[in-house]
């Protein structure tokens, strides 16, 4: 795989933005991506798919889970930790 | 008591992708029914269906709106589109209040489950799309409907079954009457052609390996289809005075249970409930001129059907109509009480009667006017639609043109 953690995570959220990887910026919240929460869940779901991960979030209490969705930079964080902690 | 009329409706079958396509399908006596494409078919012992062929949901949704909309939810969606669109209704914030939605359907999103327990089960995936479960559940094409068009009123699912959509539009119909809402969107819709779905109907053996035939002494059986259909059912006065269109009239609505047999169909509860739609809707049997026809080629139906036909008309069974679309478009199961619905607007308002197509040989257990083959032209004032389930639930809906 020779994208990038960063690349993967800012193309998943722009799929469920609906707008071009070029677009979204990287201090940007999902709340001006446009982002509801049925999109998070889908975009959690396309993390786990792509990276084979299990992202500790939880849809009840989204601000108490270890997974930081405060922008797109905490998120890309987030995913490398999980990737890095694989060993893959 | 307020009048119940209909003042739009739409379809998708296999016959058409629209009310008006399968209307005209049915008018010429086409054969919808053929052979499956599906994953594993070959696994299958039955490999015929009434399937909506080169169907692509991209064609109509957005990738947005298709990870939440089962295929029973499309299906269900294209038809309340047309059928808003043929009523011309504008739902206002106050009708919005006033108006609901419901939906028959016997399996919901069996697409949605069918692909999710193939990935967690013979895949072995530990990990499913989270829209799972609002895709697959039974009121998710009602929510839809609701929320595409703010239908904020009364707003469920009925499943019983093959009598779903009649149950549906029973309620609809009560609703309005009632007073309790001045538009329902109503019918019912079903996409039970997947694998899981094929092989459960396989397992009863009472499926036609080659075609159905009501009521033809040489039926062998039921087979599926699917699709749906939609209809806007409104208050009679609010209908007269924005000046729209009235299909028909729903004059009458019975239901009841055999309380017998969980699958085998019971004379008394089909004659029951036929005779209740008459009197619910104050006819006296001779004014009846067509019937469409539960007919879904079984032996034990087609036969029961008839019978509680002659216990309830008398001598007037010889002069009316009965046929079974099921020949035509396969049995929706429970979105099938409503595309059936369109055969009987067709007759009121276009003097067309649907044909039972596939039709062989006489059995004198069924000896009434099937319509065999052919459509008639034929004036006809009132027309009933009968949908009689498994568990012994059955559903009259009366009709009256306009």
């Amino acid at each position: 795989m020779s994208q990038s953690v960063q690349d993967q995570v800012v193309a998943i959220i722009a799929e469920q933005a609906i707008m071009d990887v070029s677009e979204v910026k990287l201090d940007a919240t999902l709340d001006e991506l446009g982002i509801d929460s049925l999109g998070l869940v889908e975009a959690v779901f396309a993390i786990e798919e792509t990276f084979d991960v299990q992202v500790p979030f939880n849809a009840n209490d989204p601000s108490d889970s270890q997974f930081d969705i405060s922008n797109v930079q905490s998120m890309i964080k987030a995913v490398e930790r999980l990737v890095a902690a694989t060993g893959n | 008591m307020k009048r119940v009329v209909i003042t739009g409706q739409g379809a998708v079958s296999s016959l058409g992708m629209s009310a008006t396509a399968t209307m005209e399908g049915m008018r010429e006596g086409r054969l919808g029914i053929s052979d499956l494409v599906m994953q594993d078919v070959e696994r299958l012992s039955v490999k015929i269906g009434g399937q909506i062929h080169g169907y692509n949901g991209a064609d109509y949704f957005s990738r947005q709106e298709l990870v939440l909309y089962d295929k029973f939810t499309q299906f269900a969606l294209l038809s309340a589109k047309e059928a808003m669109a043929q009523s011309g209704l504008e739902i206002s914030d106050q009708l919005s209040l006033r108006s609901g939605v419901i939906m028959g359907t016997a399996g919901g999103g069996l697409h949605t489950q069918d692909e999710n327990y193939r990935n967690v089960y013979e895949a072995g995936k530990n990990r499913v799309h989270p829209f799972v479960v609002p895709r697959l559940m039974n009121n998710a094409a009602a929510s839809h409907v609701s929320m595409t068009y703010n239908l904020q009123g009364p707003s469920y699912t009925v499943a019983t079954a093959c009598a779903s959509s009649n149950h549906a539009m029973g309620q609809a119909f009560h609703m309005i009457r009632s007073g309790a809402t001045y538009v329902m969107l109503t019918g019912g819709s079903e996409s039970m052609l997947v694998f899981g779905g094929i092989k459960a109907w396989e397992g009863l053996r009472v499926m036609s390996k080659d075609a159905c035939r009501p009521f033809s002494a040489t039926r062998n059986g039921m087979v599926q289809g699917e699709g749906a259909a939609v209809f806007v059912f409104e208050e009679y006065e609010h209908a007269k005075a924005r000046g729209a269109d009235i299909l028909a009239e729903v004059i009458g609505f019975a239901m009841t249970s055999d309380a017998t047999d969980i699958v085998t169909p019971n004379k008394n509860g089909a004659a029951r409930a036929i005779k209740g739609a008459l009197i619910d809707a104050g006819l006296n049997g001779d004014e009846v001129g067509y019937i469409n026809a539960h007919g879904t080629g079984t032996v034990a139906n087609d036969k029961t059907e008839c019978a509680a036909v002659r216990d309830v008309f008398g001598a007037h069974s010889d002069s009316l109509m009965i046929s079974s679309t099921k020949s035509m478009h396969g049995h929706l199961i429970g979105g099938t009480g409503a595309v059936e619905l369109l055969a009987c607007v067709m007759a009121l308002r276009d003097g067309v009667i649907a044909p039972t197509i596939g039709y062989e040989q006489l059995d004198p257990a069924c000896d009434l006017d099937v319509v065999p083959n052919v459509a008639r032209d034929a004036k006809v004032s009132v027309a009933l639609s009968n949908a009689f389930a498994f568990g012994g639930l059955n559903a009259v809906l009366a009709l009256r043109s306009i």
